[in-house]
């Protein structure tokens, strides 16, 4: 039979006797602890998860087609249910099915847009009074997001160069800012301070007034979806995604360029141009490649997004490693 | 049916299907399609983050075994410390495929030497340029001597203390990932914020419980003290 020595425990194994003494508080914090990190861990993490497609809205009248779109025949247009459940809008969230979920609550009726600044017709104007007089066209652009994904879409809009000529610009008038809406009753994902809100973007004056710049107001040929940025939004389709920013209700015409919202958020990461550029990576990923959403093999992402020819020359002697 | 042998045909099977509970749900999901619009990075995702769970679920075994006394936990510690592995496999996997291999430009076909020089190139190339990536793969790079040294023998031949000293390398691993997890995010780091507090939380256990044992008295004190 075995007999176990009596002093076999080195004194550092023995308890502070306080701490014995304590030990059932100990216990039930220490427990507490573990099952307070499990509950953290179960209740603010998720799966990932399809989101919901946007229903279909109101068909829009007399669109037209345009010589600036892509050739759908070589870049087919991403389906609705991928344009409509694959959203960075972190007004609703920062998961890209979240604002497919939660753009609902966006009340797009009545809506209006502040237009201020250096221009002469300074006022409200309400989403009828933009689209007065203006001739819808299909704009099938190419989509590039700084993420490296890329959807082909097919916008419903104007240019935006018709509607700045209604606001008479002066000639103080360099750059547009313009505002999303920013309501934590509607946006509940503006309740985390991931960005500074409103959200704002800015473009110099001849990138606004430049014929594939548009006001975008639907999306396959009916209203624009909450989650696409309803009702009224601005794409600009050589620049990464996030510059054309959505639910507008205010545009500003202003001197100085403008600190648009990812600027602010990471000046070395994110400039005031990001005109899309494979030769220049983001710090800390690769802008070479794109997946296309629906792919598997990647693409080559090109100059510009591919419209290099058109947009080009307004960046001549800019230095495009400097003014990412 | 004794105890033991209760929770070898009973525990560690329900234990081993619940663990791979994940994959199934994920290649259920991509089949089906209940991921987004952008399933490969869906799958790369949701591989890494399993890979963090598992070693959060490995590293609470011991504070757990500690605080409620329930000494069985540890027959489940290998196991789930190897779906840490296994998760984390099937993550850079998923990153080599998906985002090197399928960015690749295939100039002269797919199967060809060409391709697989260019494919490890790429991957090499992207742990050597990019921070978040060489964090990432060190975490998985130190986790393969664990899961090696995981079995009885290589535990025998190493010798108790010598396996113990090696196999905290787990708590570089989580520090790690949570780093690089942190790193890749673009704006919103509140998931990664959560998995650092967890991570340390299970390491400040062990601190202080190191402590606390290291700095007990020799003796607790009977009476008083003798004078000297």
């Amino acid at each position: 039979m075995l007999i176990k020595k009596a002093s076999d425990i080195r004194s550092s194994e023995i308890t502070d006797r306080k701490l014995y003494f304590d030990r059932r508080a100990f216990l039930r914090t220490a427990t507490g602890a573990v099952a307070a990190g499990a509950g953290i861990l179960a209740g603010a993490d998720k799966l990932a998860a399809a989101g919901v497609p946007a229903p279909h809205g109101r068909k829009l009248d007399s669109v037209k087609p345009s010589k600036l779109s892509v050739d759908v025949e070589r870049e087919k247009p991403n389906t609705w249910d991928q344009i409509t459940t694959y959203n960075n809008y972190y007004e609703f969230g920062t998961d890209k099915e979240a604002p497919s979920m939660l753009a609902s609550r966006l009340k797009t009726e009545p809506w209006t847009v502040v237009v201020e600044g250096e221009c002469n017709k300074k006022g409200t104007y309400t989403f009828d009074d933009i689209l007065k007089g203006m001739t819808l066209e299909d704009r099938i652009y190419r989509h590039r997001c700084v993420e490296a994904w890329s959807m082909i879409i097919p916008w419903v809009g104007f240019s935006l160069s018709d509607f700045i000529k209604r606001c008479e610009p002066t000639s103080k008038a360099k750059f547009m800012e313009f505002y999303t809406l920013y309501d934590s009753s509607q946006m509940p994902g503006v309740r985390m301070p991931v960005l500074r809100w409103p959200y704002i973007e800015g473009l110099r004056m001849d990138e606004a007034m430049h014929p594939l710049t548009i006001l975008a107001v639907g999306l396959y040929g009916e209203v624009m979806p909450k989650q696409d940025g309803a009702p009224i939004r601005i794409v600009v389709p050589w620049k990464y995604g996030f510059k054309s920013a959505k639910s507008i209700v205010r545009i500003r015409f202003v001197e100085k360029q403008p600190v648009n919202s990812w600027q602010d958020q990471a000046a070395n990461e994110y400039g005031f141009y990001s005109n899309v550029n494979p030769t220049v990576d983001h710090p800390r990923w690769s802008q070479a490649t794109e997946r296309r959403i629906g792919e598997f093999l990647k693409r080559r992402t090109l100059m510009f997004n591919g419209y290099a020819d058109q947009v080009q020359g307004m960046y001549a002697g800019l230095d495009l490693k400097k003014n990412y | 049916m004794s105890s033991a042998s209760f929770v070898k045909l009973v525990w560690k099977p329900l234990v081993f299907a619940s663990g791979l509970g994940p994959l199934a749900w994920l290649v259920w999901a991509a089949l089906t399609g209940h991921l987004s619009p952008n399933p490969l990075s869906d799958l790369t995702n949701e591989t890494g983050t399993w890979t963090l769970r598992f070693l959060c679920i490995t590293l609470a075994v011991t504070p757990l075994r500690r605080l409620t006394g329930w000494s069985w936990t540890i027959k489940f510690r290998r196991m789930l410390g190897l779906f840490a592995f296994f998760y984390g496999t099937l993550h850079f996997l998923t990153y080599a495929i998906f985002d090197r291999f399928a960015g690749l430009d295939f100039t002269d076909g797919f199967v060809t030497w060409g391709t697989a020089r260019g494919f490890a190139m790429s991957v090499a190339e992207d742990i050597y340029k990019r921070p978040f990536i060489t964090i990432g793969f060190t975490a998985f790079t130190l986790m393969v001597p664990l899961a090696v040294t995981s079995t009885a023998g290589m535990k025998r031949r190493l010798g108790g203390k010598k396996w113990q000293w090696l196999h905290r390398l787990i708590y570089v691993c989580a520090v790690l990932g949570v780093v690089h997890y942190w790193w890749l995010v673009k704006a919103d780091v509140s998931r990664p914020q959560i998995y650092a507090l967890v991570v340390g939380l299970l390491l400040a256990f062990r601190v202080y419980w190191s402590r606390v044992r290291a700095v007990a008295p020799a003796r607790p004190p009977v009476r008083a003290t003798v004078r000297s």
